[in-house]
This record gives structure tokens, sequence and C-alpha cells, in this order.
């Protein structure tokens, strides 16, 4: 997927990666959806020691990860899932790039069925800070997060941690763990109760299972 | 090894036909390799080659480990000057921006060897060649080759080079075929495989404009049933025709309006005749009576039906994943835009079998006007995607 607009600025290693490469148990297989240059996979080849491929659809990003010696090819989370068999990942992740498919309740589906475990994470729409903007500017939010106006931004389908804690619900996939993260990269306690993480999560990260 | 990568046309040998590109077929201006009857090569049809000739060039150094061999596979009217030039039309070896010093398949740091293929008319065994029981060229009296033939002549030159694991195989359309044939036939052989515009199959259109070409070659009065060597004459103008057909379908529709559009050619009028009064004819024209001088049209019957018979799944009941089954090769499969020939969806359908099977896979779809023969062109992203391929599985490797 094209490097989608929410990513905090790139440091060393990236908060959410880091709480997805906890996730991640090591020496299994992996697929990553939309992986861009491949900074999640090359963390987890390196940390977790996983077997690595990637799905990418921007030929910039496929080319920067095979110069990098990862094995990606270049596709569409959209249309490109169906191709690959039951059960071939121990694990599929979807890095920031759940908004910006156009069938995300499809593409969960499909990474749920070629994976044993799928880890999505996203931009959480239900933040107060969003939800602040709407409420005062009444105008679609722009954020250094979400930088880009409403008629150009390719992120299609924002969705509210609830929302998303819903479709599990409608796919029947179980969350076997959940972290989300504030502003400042920092984690909210794992006590707290859903709609505080609905307000105060500026990101979250979703472990699954069937 | 010796390496000549940069040979001066052969002198004509003595029994020499007088023709450059066929003298070629006897008497390359390659190393080559003989085998004799001991070591018959046995094709997939059930014939055997007693007398095999190998024509190759290799360049750059062989590591003491014999680890950094790359094996690159020409395509249809390639040969094995990948990096040197031409010994008959004097050009610029075929991939000579991708092959050499420095370049993305850098011959300072790997082995590259590319051999003629069976069937062709460049110095290995093909219907130009004289065959040593008759003192005649074979003909058509040489078996149908297939792609898995072309490889099965490969391994022999590999082992005469004591060489186990290639470190890659790469090539370009029908060389494409080869690499996946190699990579499924010799999975614990190839380290690395590189199929770039090509395909698991030929298409039933592809085969449609094959056999265009090869009954052009056929109904040229000349070519006497395949026997023009003998008889003296040469299928020159149904030859010319083949290639012109095939060259329109290895570009695409954007790159001949850009090149030629409907422009004249040296004239500010139409002639009302049938003069090659547009460019794009001229071209053609060109294409086609350049082309002659350099191949054997046998060798066009020959290597176009190779193409044809090449379908990788139907050696595991249609299951193509099965071909990769196990495989622990890494794959880097590129495909172009506007290739009509070999479009996207004949690497894609080879990328979702190479996952099936669990293969680790690259898959880039480079994006040009340029058609199939993009391959062969300056494309940038062709380059980078090769060169940093290599350079990673070098590491994974060990290649210094």
């Amino acid at each position: 997927m094209n490097a989608p607009s929410t990513q905090p600025p790139r440091n060393v290693a990236r908060v959410d990666h880091l709480a997805i490469a906890e996730l991640v148990a090591p020496g299994t297989r992996v697929l990553d959806v939309g992986c861009g240059d491949g900074q999640l996979l090359t963390l987890l080849e390196a940390t977790r020691g996983v077997d690595g491929r990637g799905i990418e659809i921007s030929q910039k990003g496929v080319n920067e990860c095979v110069a990098r010696g990862l094995s990606v090819i270049q596709g569409d989370a959209d249309t490109d899932l169906v191709d690959y068999p039951d059960d071939a990942f121990d694990y599929v992740i979807l890095s920031q790039t759940l908004q910006a498919t156009r069938h995300p309740r499809h593409v969960v589906e499909q990474m749920l069925r070629i994976g044993q475990k799928a880890i999505v994470s996203f931009p959480n729409f239900g933040n107060w800070r969003i939800r602040g903007l709407i409420t005062f500017t009444g105008r679609m939010p722009v954020t250094g997060n979400l930088p880009h106006a409403w008629y150009d931004t390719p992120n299609i389908h924002f969705c509210t941690i609830r929302d998303f804690v819903a479709l599990c619900d409608e796919v029947h996939a179980r969350i076997e763990r959940g972290i989300a993260l504030n502003a400042n990269g920092q984690r909210i306690g794992l006590k707290a109760p859903w709609w505080f993480w609905n307000l105060f999560g500026q990101q979250a990260v979703f472990l699954l299972s069937r | 090894m010796p390496t000549r990568s940069d040979l001066a046309p052969a002198a004509p040998a003595p029994g020499t036909r007088g023709n450059d590109a066929l003298d070629q077929a006897d008497h390359p201006s390659s190393e080559v390799l003989r085998f004799g009857p001991d070591q018959p090569l046995l094709l997939d049809s059930g014939h055997r080659i007693d007398h095999l000739q190998i024509a190759y060039q290799t360049y750059g150094t062989l590591n003491a480990e014999k680890s950094n061999a790359i094996l690159i596979c020409h395509a249809l009217t390639g040969d094995q000057h990948v990096a040197s030039r031409h010994p008959v039309t004097g050009k610029p070896g075929w991939w000579s921006d991708m092959v050499g010093s420095g370049k993305p398949i850098d011959t300072d740091r790997y082995f590259v060897i590319c051999t003629n293929v069976v069937g062709s008319c460049m110095g290995t065994t093909g219907p130009a060649s004289t065959n040593p029981e008759t003192g005649e060229p074979y003909g058509l009296e040489l078996p149908v080759i297939t792609i898995r033939d072309m490889v099965r002549a490969q391994v022999m030159l590999i082992d005469h080079f004591g060489i186990d694991t290639l470190f890659s195989v790469a090539g370009g359309s029908m060389g494409g075929m080869q690499v996946l044939q190699w990579a499924s036939t010799y999975p614990e052989r190839v380290f690395s495989a590189l199929p770039i515009a090509a395909g698991a199959k030929h298409s039933s259109q592809n085969i449609a404009f094959h056999e265009v070409g090869r009954q052009a070659v056929m109904a040229d009065p000349e070519w006497r049933g395949g026997r023009y060597f003998r008889e003296g004459t040469s299928p020159k103008k149904g030859l010319a025709v083949a290639r012109m057909a095939a060259h329109i379908t290895y570009l695409s529709d954007d790159a001949l309006h850009r090149k030629f559009g409907r422009n004249l050619q040296d004239r500010d009028k139409p002639t009302f005749g049938f003069d090659a009064d547009f460019q794009i004819e001229s071209y053609l024209r060109h294409q086609g009576m350049t082309f002659v001088d350099r191949f054997d049209a046998n060798s066009y019957l020959y290597l176009t039906r190779a193409m044809d018979y090449f379908d990788l799944a139907a050696d595991f009941d249609g299951r193509l994943a099965n071909a990769f089954k196990g495989t622990r090769t890494r794959f880097c499969v590129v495909s172009f835009t506007s290739d009509w020939l070999f479009p996207t969806v004949e690497s894609k359908a080879v990328v979702r079998a190479l996952n099936a099977a669990a293969a680790s896979v690259s898959f880039v779809e480079i994006e040009t006007d340029r058609g199939h023969d993009a391959f062969l062109l300056d494309e940038p992203e062709l380059f980078a995607t090769i060169g940093g391929f290599l350079s990673s599985a070098a590491h994974a490797r060990g290649i210094g």
C-alpha cells in the first residue's frame, strides 16, 4: 500500500512497530501487508528472527525492500490476498494500512484465513482531538498525523477503536491482545475501559485469532 | 577457465558456407565444449543428440568455492554474446547495460556464464550445425527441442565447470522460461532465480503469433522443406516476414506511436503505392532484413516450437505450485506494464504458485511503455531491482 499518511516521523524503531514486534513469537512465518519500505519486516527479522514476506503496492517501496534483501511482492491488499493458501503464515500483519483499503472487512477476513493470527494497527479516529476538531470546526480533521485534506487522502476508511472491536465481532475474530498508544506513544493501561482507550488512544494495535 | 570476452570474428574455417552467420553454427567465435556419443543429450521427444556442441561465453572469475556463478539464459533470437561484441553484427552484447564491471550483474563479483541454447545457430548444436554422421547440416533431421532440453544441455556445461549450485539463473522471455525450468527441475542447484518478462507457459495467442512466423518461413519457396543449405537457396524473405510480425509483439502501441506515429518516411505525402510510405513500415523492413543476416530460418522454427511446448504446470497435473514444492531458491519475478506478449498476469501466476509453495519470492511490475523488449533496454528500475536482489542474495550466500 502507499505509505499511509498516518505514520509518525521515522526514527530508529517506531513505537507502533515495537508494539507489533512484541506480539510476534520468535522464529515464525510473517506476512506484512502494505510493508512500505520494509522497516517493520527488517525490525522483525532482526529482533524476532522471523521468516518474513511482504506485499506492497508502490514500485518504489518494493524496490527498496528487494534491495534490503526482503522478499516482497508488488500487490494490492484488496485484491491479492485471495491468492495465498490457507494457513500460509503464523502472522499476517496490517500496519497502518487498514484505513487505506477499499474493503477493510474483506481484508481482515483474508488475513485470518491466511494466517493463524492477524495483527492490525491503525490510527484511532475516536481520539478526543479528532472528535474536538469535528465538533468545533465542523470540518474533516487535518492534523500532523493525518495531514491530508478529505478530497485527496488515501485513507478512505477511518474507524475508531470501538468500530474495530465491533468488526472483530462481526467476522468472529477473537481479540487476543490490544494495545493503545497515546499521543506521546505511551501505552494506555490494560485495565482502562474501552471508552477510555477510544477517547485517549491515538493508535491501536490488535492481535486477533480465529 | 579462459575468458574470451572481446573476440574478433573467427577466420573462415575450411568447409564453411561463406556466410558469417551460418559459419558461426559450426565454428563459433566462442568457447566450445563438445560431447560424444558416450554423453548424449537425451531429449524430451525420446530422441538424442549424440554429438552435442555447446558454445558459450564467460565473464569474470569463478571463485575458489565455485559459489559465485550466474547463468544467463538468452531469449529466442539472442545468443551467448551477452556482454561481448556480436561476431556477425559487430554490435555490443545484448545485455551489456546489465552485465559487466560495476553493472547490476557485476562481473567483478560474479562469474557470468551464457550459453547458446540447443536449437539455435550460434555454435551450440542446432539445425544449421553439421551433423558429424552425415557431413551435412541437420536441417529438419534435428529432433524437436524443448525448453527442458536446453536446460539439460546447460547442466552438462555447469557440470563441466564443476559448479554444484549456481548462485543465480537469470533471463528474460524464453530465457525466463529456462530460469523457471531450472528452478523446478534442479531446485538444489539454483540459489536464486530471476525470471523476467516470462511466464510458466506459452499462451494460445503467443503460439498463434509463432505459427504465423513459421508459416511465413515455410511458405518461402527457397525454404525447400528445410533443405536450403543443400540446395543453395535461402528463405530470407519468409524469415524477414516472420521477424517483422514478431517484432510488433515485442513493442507496444504507445511505444510505436511515440517513436513513429503516422510519420512518413523520406517523403511529404503518400505515394499511392505499396512502398514503405510510413516510418513504421521502413523500420520493420529494416528489422526483418538485418535479422536474416544473423539468424538461421530453421533455428527460428525450432526455438519458437520449444517456447510453444513450454507449460511447466502440465508436468504437475496442472498445479504450478507443485513445480516449486519445497523449493529453497530465492526468486525475483519481474514484469512490465506494457508487455502484452508476457503480460503481468503471467508473472503473477508464477508468483501465486511460489507463494502457495511457501517460496521466498519478490515481484516487481515495472512501469514502462516499451513493451516486452523493455527487459533488454535501459530501464533504471529494472537495474535497481536486479542489482538489489542479487546483492542481498550474495550476502546470504556469503559472496564478497
